[in-house]
């Protein structure tokens, strides 16, 4: 099958999707008014609340949204074959993720900007928010294991992606100095950044001794490392340390001062890579080789699929981003429509890319089974399948950077998150900066090192993949329920957020319910305590918030949080 | 051609710019808030033995006060000695 044409046909439903689909959603279901006066004017601070360009906040929201996660997932995914991962990042992000960002931007902009945390703390109760902001912070916590995790790895495996990741450091520490002390622009040093970037790695990858290859210095693989640990063990400690010590302090440092310069580096990194993809696809012109279903799987697509492509087709960490800072800086109410349904369509890019990237790095059927061979080897191997189809397509993309910046945004978020609920519960100690940065690291680090795997220690990181993806897609259930509670108030029909969210939460709790009583439970086989105890924990929360909120959604609940509303 | 292409960097660069800028302004108003705390701490009760000459600003940061305690989450103004709304 060719390549481009796969493309096209995506390209197309996902512009018939915006062009009548949204349209429909837009004035059917959420109806937007032009003349509603939005968050971004009535609170208008100059700081969070600020009325904005709608092409200028899609660029933010898209930069914000789009990370590693939409590419890995579908990179995974392809193990069922191309077409299962192609129709559900298609279908997912038209009927699924355009109405959930599109409605979380639309119900945050129609109560004061708030975030969808707060949102549930006023449809479904105090115990609603709590509940979610345990699923976020559990998110939040798999996000920063499962990043840290794959970027150990690529070093590992590409030795000569190290440098040229840490030269980012006193680059981005150059132009966040320069921005501020001597109030230069930042377009063209951190152009000039980008450059020297890959001016780095075009070098390492031919100058032997740039790359540092930890591996090689304790002797090969078959060497044997520090405290009784092989070779490949010791150097996944070592950069995981590394890595964490960096993280902390990054997340702990005003973030102008390594945080955004890096930013900025990254958006360019996402912007030329899509364009340098998609232009390498027109230009090379490949053909699809894999299969398009994988007869041999040893692992159901139902209801699996759903969770591990995760963000290529819908996620719920969009919500927070809708919510949290683009619905406070949207001009007209109608801008929603562009910001979040076209945000989730520039996911769908992504995740599309990702798909023939990956698939069209074999040369047969053959090539695709012998590394494809079972789902594990699948989850292990995913990205770097990507990284090598995508250098095919275009000669290497910054993934590893990129995934780094989602590490330290996501640790500063899991501390915001740690602080809120220290504060929900009375514990002041937890809302100081230093305490909850230690919490977050610390448990990262327990979570990325204790799971076992087939080759030793630190080879189980992608054991967690499973439970990002739940986690994800469960947050995305709920936000997409609470929208339906909203749409249910004003008397409006919700079945076009009910119908996602039910296939959703089905999807993902069966997806769960699977893995936790019958993989990892310690009567199973392959069973895995650490898991097991994760995902029942996730699995009873989302069973909680589930009955909950459709007790707010049935009715019941109002009188009773009315009730409550009138005692206080 | 030339005029759409200079307004797709403009708007690249905002783009880039968006949360940097948040970022800048809440530092600066954080810096503001102090300023505004050291001024009128008087009025929450901490003494403040130059009080009587900061209150000569008093007309100067009204407006910034109600945007303050708007922020702050108090929809009317708490403090019985600045009355804005």
């Amino acid at each position: 099958m060719n390549a481009i044409l796969v493309a096209i046909i995506g390209l197309g439903v996902f512009v018939l999707g915006y062009r009548y689909y949204s349209k429909f959603i837009a004035e059917r279901i959420y109806r937007l008014d032009p003349n509603y006066m939005t968050p971004a004017h009535k609170y208008k601070d100059g700081v969070d609340f600020v009325p904005t360009n709608k092409f200028v906040l899609w660029g933010h929201h898209f930069t914000s949204v789009a990370g590693a996660a939409p590419i890995l997932g579908p990179a995974i995914a392809v193990y069922w074959g191309w077409l299962p991962a192609f129709l559900w990042v298609i279908l997912g992000t038209v009927f699924a993720a355009g109405v959930h960002d599109f409605g979380t931007l639309a119900i945050s902009v129609r109560n004061k900007g708030q975030s969808i945390g707060t949102i549930a703390e006023k449809f479904i109760g105090r115990r609603g928010k709590i509940l979610f902001l345990f699923i976020i912070l559990t998110l939040v916590l798999m996000i920063n294991a499962v990043f840290a995790w794959v970027i150990a790895n690529l070093f590992i495996t590409y030795p000569a992606s190290v440098l040229p990741v840490f030269i980012q450091i006193p680059l981005a520490i150059w132009i966040g100095y320069a921005a501020y002390k001597k109030n230069m622009k930042m377009l063209v040093p951190s152009l000039i950044a980008l450059a020297v970037m890959y001016f780095f790695a075009v070098i390492t990858a031919e100058v032997s001794w740039l790359q540092i290859d930890l591996v090689s210095y304790m002797g090969g693989e078959g060497a044997a490392g520090l405290f009784g640990l092989g070779a490949v063990s010791t150097a996944f400690m070592v950069w995981i340390i590394i890595l964490l010590i960096y993280v902390y302090i990054a997340s702990t440092l005003p973030v102008w001062k390594l945080l955004q310069p890096r930013d900025f580096i990254n958006s360019h990194q996402l912007t030329v890579g899509l364009l340098i993809l998609y232009g390498g696809l027109l230009l090379t012109n490949p053909t699809i080789n894999a299969p398009a279903t994988n007869a041999d799987a040893d692992t159901s697509w139902l209801p699996l699929l759903f969770i591990t492509v995760a963000c290529g087709a819908i996620s719920g960490f969009h919500g927070l981003v809708s919510s949290g800072t683009s619905s406070k800086q949207l001009d007209k109410e109608t801008d929603a429509r562009f910001v979040g349904y076209f945000g989730a369509v520039g996911e769908g890019i992504l995740a599309l890319i990702s798909i023939i990237a990956v698939v069209t790095l074999f040369s047969s059927v053959d090539d695709f089974a012998a590394t494809y061979s079972s789902f594990n080897d699948a989850n292990a191997s995913g990205l770097g399948n990507f990284v090598e189809g995508a250098a095919i397509l275009a000669g290497g993309l910054g993934i590893p950077t990129a995934v780094a910046t989602t590490l330290d945004t996501s640790v500063r978020l899991m501390r915001y998150i740690i602080a809120e609920i220290g504060s929900e519960y009375k514990v002041p100690s937890l809302t100081k900066k230093h305490v909850a940065t230690t919490i977050a690291v610390v448990s990262t680090a327990a979570l990325v090192l204790i799971p076992e795997g087939p080759n030793g220690f630190g080879s189980g990181g992608y054991l967690i993949w499973p439970l990002f993806g739940t986690s994800n897609q469960l947050l995305a259930g709920i936000s997409l329920l609470l929208i339906s509670i909203w749409l249910k108030r004003q008397g409006i029909n919700y079945a076009v957020t009910l119908i996602p969210m039910i296939f959703l939460m089905f999807m993902t709790l069966y997806a769960m319910f699977v893995q936790v009583f019958f993989e990892w439970a310690w009567y199973a086989d392959g069973s895995n305590l650490l898991l097991f105890v994760l995902g029942a924990i996730i699995f009873v929360f989302a069973i909680w918030i589930v009955i909950t909120a459709i007790q707010a959604l049935t009715g019941k609940f109002d009188d009773e949080l009315a009730k409550h509303r009138n005692d206080e | 051609m030339l005029d759409n292409i200079k307004k797709l960097i403009r708007y690249y660069e905002e783009v880039l710019e968006m949360p940097h800028r948040t970022e800048v302004a809440r530092e600066l108003r954080d810096q503001d808030d102090l300023f505004l705390l050291l001024l009128y701490s008087e009025m929450i009760g901490i003494p403040n033995p130059v009080y009587y000459y900061t209150l000569e600003l008093y007309p100067h940061i009204i407006e910034d006060f109600h945007d303050w305690h708007l922020r702050m989450g108090m929809d009317k103004s708490q403090l019985t000695g600045i009355r804005c709304c």
